[in-house]
């Protein structure tokens, strides 16, 4: 006795959470990183049986512990196949929580925390961020990188900025008719600079479904980010402003179109469970937030007319299928587009390897998903590949490059998007 | 020191990144899905049986035992490693090495999961046939071990049935193989031997299993009871009239609660229990059965019948069926399965007692269970952070396993014995039995070495080395080993 537990009370991850498993491993083939490398501190059973060991002061937070959860790539496929429910995207932020309330966090982890709360969380360092990363690709640096052999592994997940920023707030699009709903739009931190064109579909194709689209002025990243990495007093400052932006005027509902920014809002009941002033509205601003596809599939949206000629496959972000546990609604929006031919991803269902700022931290697991994903992918012949969420966008492409496979990444609303403008041109 | 020695020996011969030794990445081979816990001293990974050869003759030079560990799913504790020593983990020799459509068989390293076999073969419509519902999870190789059982064995048969060959490495280390690829070779029956000898002979390296075609049509059918005795009255009256569903499963009413929320797949909320019944064969005949079955069914007043369900219906109940166990953990923070075996007739009166007797402990019981084969498995909810509980679970899994036995029952239908149920060994064998099967273990040489503490009746606790280890841990902190 006389040791002090790891964990401090506060972020600790609670007993009945970690109760919940069971230990009855049907979760493991559903890891990624348990199938790729065999080894059960790698698997969802074994993460949580050292966080629980952890948290009981039976062990430290060592290198070799904080090693295996962070090769954990919170992708929750583990969470929506549990039996038992257990709540594993949070056990593994609070775990991770408390490993940096403790102070014994390693540098590593100090560092991801600075970075995300100085960078990501400033919507101007991040602009200035993003124009170093666009003029890296734009003069060739980054091809150049790509092909020598020494840097190819390093730099394939460098993340890549390209193509218009999507500045506006304020109201973005009234509809052409009546004005069926009000919706409040979730522009985000990385969307705006990485996909400006994805917003911009989005948009067109809210309003043409009755919207009248509204980007509160006052609204900030998610924290989503700030969350997974166990900077959860940053994500709660974060949550309560943006509960503050959203529920400023009663919408029909938040729309998001970025999965992992989605999941997190809709969790904001839970990451503010103690926060006696915000709950209430928390879980209000929970209840509204709706992915765009969920949106879209639940109106129902209007059929899209013209011939989109593709092949198109679709890649489950994490944070829509495991986290919000929607698999239907994208897949639907593709196949009511005429012209395209489905083509279901094998073990689509499986993390890319993006996972937030996992590609920078762990290049290695990385990749290897990324390749085994890339093979699956090849045999699909498809020449489109749809996701929702800009992360997984970012590292498909990554993929496509690295592998020299002809296609193009898009957002599961900008294929609708497109049918929709085609048939405007055409008519 | 000694440990340190035979960690350096490992890593030699597995090479270092395939040996884990920190106190951590051993923690997590301490349990397996039951309550049970040791730590071992080693964990090694090797890619073949060369890899575990060598694992088996340095841990013998060091006088340590060896367990191995397919996936960790099993529920006797057979994986604990109670006396400490190596643990031999197979899921990195995870390939199919053989697939051979015309003669249906397929030869696999004993990592490669259950379902995994079914999905690779599909193709040329066959699949293997016992099915787990740990199946998406188990390894072929712990399904070996445990002579493993499922739903569709009622009609098929387990493991046992479907496994042709095996390869092993024995305790002084040597490769050899039993049986072949044909049903039948000359001599001893070894493979039916090892098969459900609880990793305690030797280390399984390949398998040759056994591939059967698909059928061509199956029937599934739920039937919904007021109350378990009634659907009890239907699983004997099946049986009795010689009819053989492919799969005849029960769950009582804590089951449901527990699966419906997960699965959402229409259990009735407000049933006392189902039968979840398949039945297979060649179209007409399936129908014919189904329809036999329905009407068995409605004489003994099923309260209500779902027959020609779509596929994903089907699929949800089963998924429902196959994620039960863990569903319990849903009611309560802990489980304590148990797996044993009645004569059909008796399922009414020996599950009345069951449900006494847990009534009288004052725990809530879920059955889900193999019906058709009279293979219980009550599983006792409780919280093991309660001071006392888990003794007192384990006093009260006594006494229902007393019933079945007293039932003319057995000990265990698929789970095995492993650790827990060791010392209930010798309530349906005479020490005279015990010996003989003593001395099958000395003939393989593996007396002293291949998982140690299982299934022979002994005195020893699982915990006495793990609780010197994590002492050791507390004391001198998590890096201090090696
Ligand atoms: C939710 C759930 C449902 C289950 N349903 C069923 C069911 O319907 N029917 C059933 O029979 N069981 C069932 N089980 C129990 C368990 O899944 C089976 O016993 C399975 O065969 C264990 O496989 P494993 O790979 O997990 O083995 P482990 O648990 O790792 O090991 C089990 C035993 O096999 C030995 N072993 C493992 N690999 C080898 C090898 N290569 N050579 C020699 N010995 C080896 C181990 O030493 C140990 O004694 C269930 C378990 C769970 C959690
Ligand atoms: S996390 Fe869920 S599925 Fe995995 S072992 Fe625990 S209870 Fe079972
Ligand atoms: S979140 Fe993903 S990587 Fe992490 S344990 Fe669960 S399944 Fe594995």
């Amino acid at each position: 006795m006389g040791k002090q537990p790891a964990f401090t009370k506060r972020f600790a991850p609670s007993e009945a959470d970690l109760a919940q498993c069971v230990r009855c491993g049907l979760c493991l083939q559903h890891c990624p990183t348990y199938v790729a490398t065999g080894l059960e501190a790698e698997s969802p059973r074994g993460r949580l049986y050292l966080i629980k060991a952890m948290s009981e002061g039976l062990i430290e937070p060592t290198v070799n512990v904080t090693g295996h959860m962070d090769r954990c790539l919170q992708c929750r496929n583990c969470e929506a196949v549990c039996p038992s429910g257990v709540p594993y995207g949070r056990i593994m932020e609070h775990g991770r929580a408390h490993v940096l309330h403790t102070g014994r966090a390693p540098f590593a982890w100090r560092l991801r925390a600075l970075f995300l709360r100085e960078v990501i969380a400033r919507p101007g360092r991040l602009a200035l961020l993003a124009s170093a990363l666009r003029v890296y690709r734009a003069s060739g640096l980054r091809a150049l990188a790509e092909r020598t052999p020494m840097l190819r592994d390093r730099v394939a997940l460098a993340p890549t900025i390209a193509g218009k920023e999507f500045k506006r707030r304020g109201v973005l699009a009234r509809p052409k008719g009546a004005t069926k709903y009000r919706v409040a739009l979730l522009t985000g931190c990385i969307m705006p600079l990485a996909y400006g064109r994805v917003h911009a579909a989005t948009v067109r194709v809210l309003a043409r479904n009755g919207c009248e689209v509204i980007a509160p002025a006052t609204q900030v990243c998610c924290g989503a980010l700030h969350g997974h990495n166990g900077d959860l007093p940053t994500a709660i400052e974060l949550a309560r402003r943006n509960i503050d932006a959203f529920l400023a005027e009663d919408f029909d509902a938040v729309i998001v179109n970025s999965a992992g920014c989605g999941s997190a809002i809709k969790e904001y009941g839970q990451l503010l469970a103690e926060d006696g002033e915000y709950l209430d509205r928390a879980r209000l601003l929970a209840s509204r937030v709706r992915d765009v596809t969920e949106f879209l599939a639940s109106l129902p949206f209007e059929p899209p007319k013209r011939l989109l000629d593709a092949r198109v496959t679709y890649q489950d972000s994490c944070h829509l299928g495991h986290a919000q546990r929607i698999t239907r609604a994208p897949r639907e929006i593709i196949a009511s587009i005429p012209g395209v031919r489905f083509i279901e991803l094998p073990h689509g269902d499986r993390c890319c390897g993006s996972a937030g700022v996992y590609g920078l931290t762990q290049g290695d697991m990385s990749l290897r998903l990324l390749d085994e994903k890339m093979r699956y992918i090849r045999e699909t012949g498809a020449d489109v590949i749809a996701t929702a969420n800009p992360g997984c966008m970012t590292q498909l492409e990554a993929g496509l490059r690295r592998h020299g496979v002809n296609g193009r990444v898009v957002h599961v609303i900008e294929l609708l998007d497109e049918s929709y403008r085609r048939a405007t041109a055409h008519v | 020191m000694k440990r340190s020695s035979l960690i350096r020996d490992l890593q030699g011969a597995i090479g270092r990144r395939w040996v884990l030794h920190a106190p951590e990445d051993l923690l997590v081979y301490e349990y397996d899905a039951t309550i049970d816990r040791g730590l071992p001293e080693a964990v090694v990974l090797p890619d073949d049986a060369e890899g575990v050869a060598s694992a088996v003759c340095i841990a013998s030079n060091h006088g340590v035992p060896v367990t191995a560990r397919g996936a960790g799913t099993g529920l006797s504790g057979g994986a604990i490693p109670c006396e400490g020593g190596v643990v031999i983990v197979t899921t990195r020799m995870n390939r199919i090495l053989e697939l051979d459509p015309e003669n249906r068989i397929a030869v696999v390293e004993p990592g490669v999961i259950n379902l995994d076999i079914s999905r690779s073969t599909a193709p040329y419509g066959l699949y293997y046939a016992p099915d787990p519902s740990s199946q998406k999870a188990c390894s072929i190789g712990g399904n070996v071990a445990e002579n493993a059982g499922g739903p569709h064995c009622l009609r098929y048969g387990t493991t046992t049935n479907h496994v042709l060959g095996l390869e092993i490495v024995t305790a002084d280390g040597v490769v050899v193989w039993l049986g072949g690829k044909t049903a039948d070779t000359p001599g001893y029956d070894l493979t039916g031997v090892v098969v459900g000898s609880e990793g305690t002979l030797a280390i399984v390296t390949k398998v040759i299993v056994r591939l059967l075609h698909k059928p061509e049509a199956t029937v599934t059918l739920l039937a919904i009871f007021d109350t378990v005795t009634q659907a009890s009255r239907v699983v004997s009256s099946i049986i009795g009239k010689g009819m053989v569903p492919a799969a005849l499963e029960m769950m009582d009413k804590n089951t449901m609660d527990a699966v419906e929320p997960f699965v959402h797949a229409g259990y009735p909320p407000d049933a006392g229990a189902v039968l979840l019944i398949e039945v297979e064969g060649l179209k007409e005949d399936a129908q014919e059965q189904a329809d036999a079955v329905a009407s068995i069914c409605r004489e003994l007043e099923a309260r209500e019948i779902r027959i020609g369900l779509s596929q994903e219906d089907r699929d949800r109940l089963w998924a429902g069926r196959k994620g039960a166990l863990g569903a319990l953990g849903r009611l309560a923070p802990s489980y304590y399965i148990l797996d044993g075996v009645i004569p059909r007739t008796r399922l009414p009166t020996v599950l009345d007692g069951v449900y006494e007797a847990c009534d009288r402990f004052g725990f809530r019981v879920a059955n889900v269970f193999h019906a058709g084969d009279g293979n219980l498995h009550p599983n006792v909810m409780f919280d093991e952070r309660v001071q006392g509980a888990t003794k007192k679970v384990l006093d009260l899994g006594e006494e229902i396993m007393r019933l079945c036995v007293d039932a003319g029952g057995s000990i265990t239908g698929e789970h095995g014995v492993g650790y827990e149920k060791r010392n209930y060994m010798s309530w349906i064998f005479s020490p005279d039995d015990l010996e003989v099967m003593s001395r099958l273990k000395a003939a393989f040489g593996a007396s002293e070495i291949f998982n140690p503490g299982k299934v022979f009746p002994t005195s020893k606790g699982c915990g006495e080395v793990s609780s010197r280890m994590r002492a050791a841990i507390a004391r001198v902190g998590a890096d201090a080993f090696v």
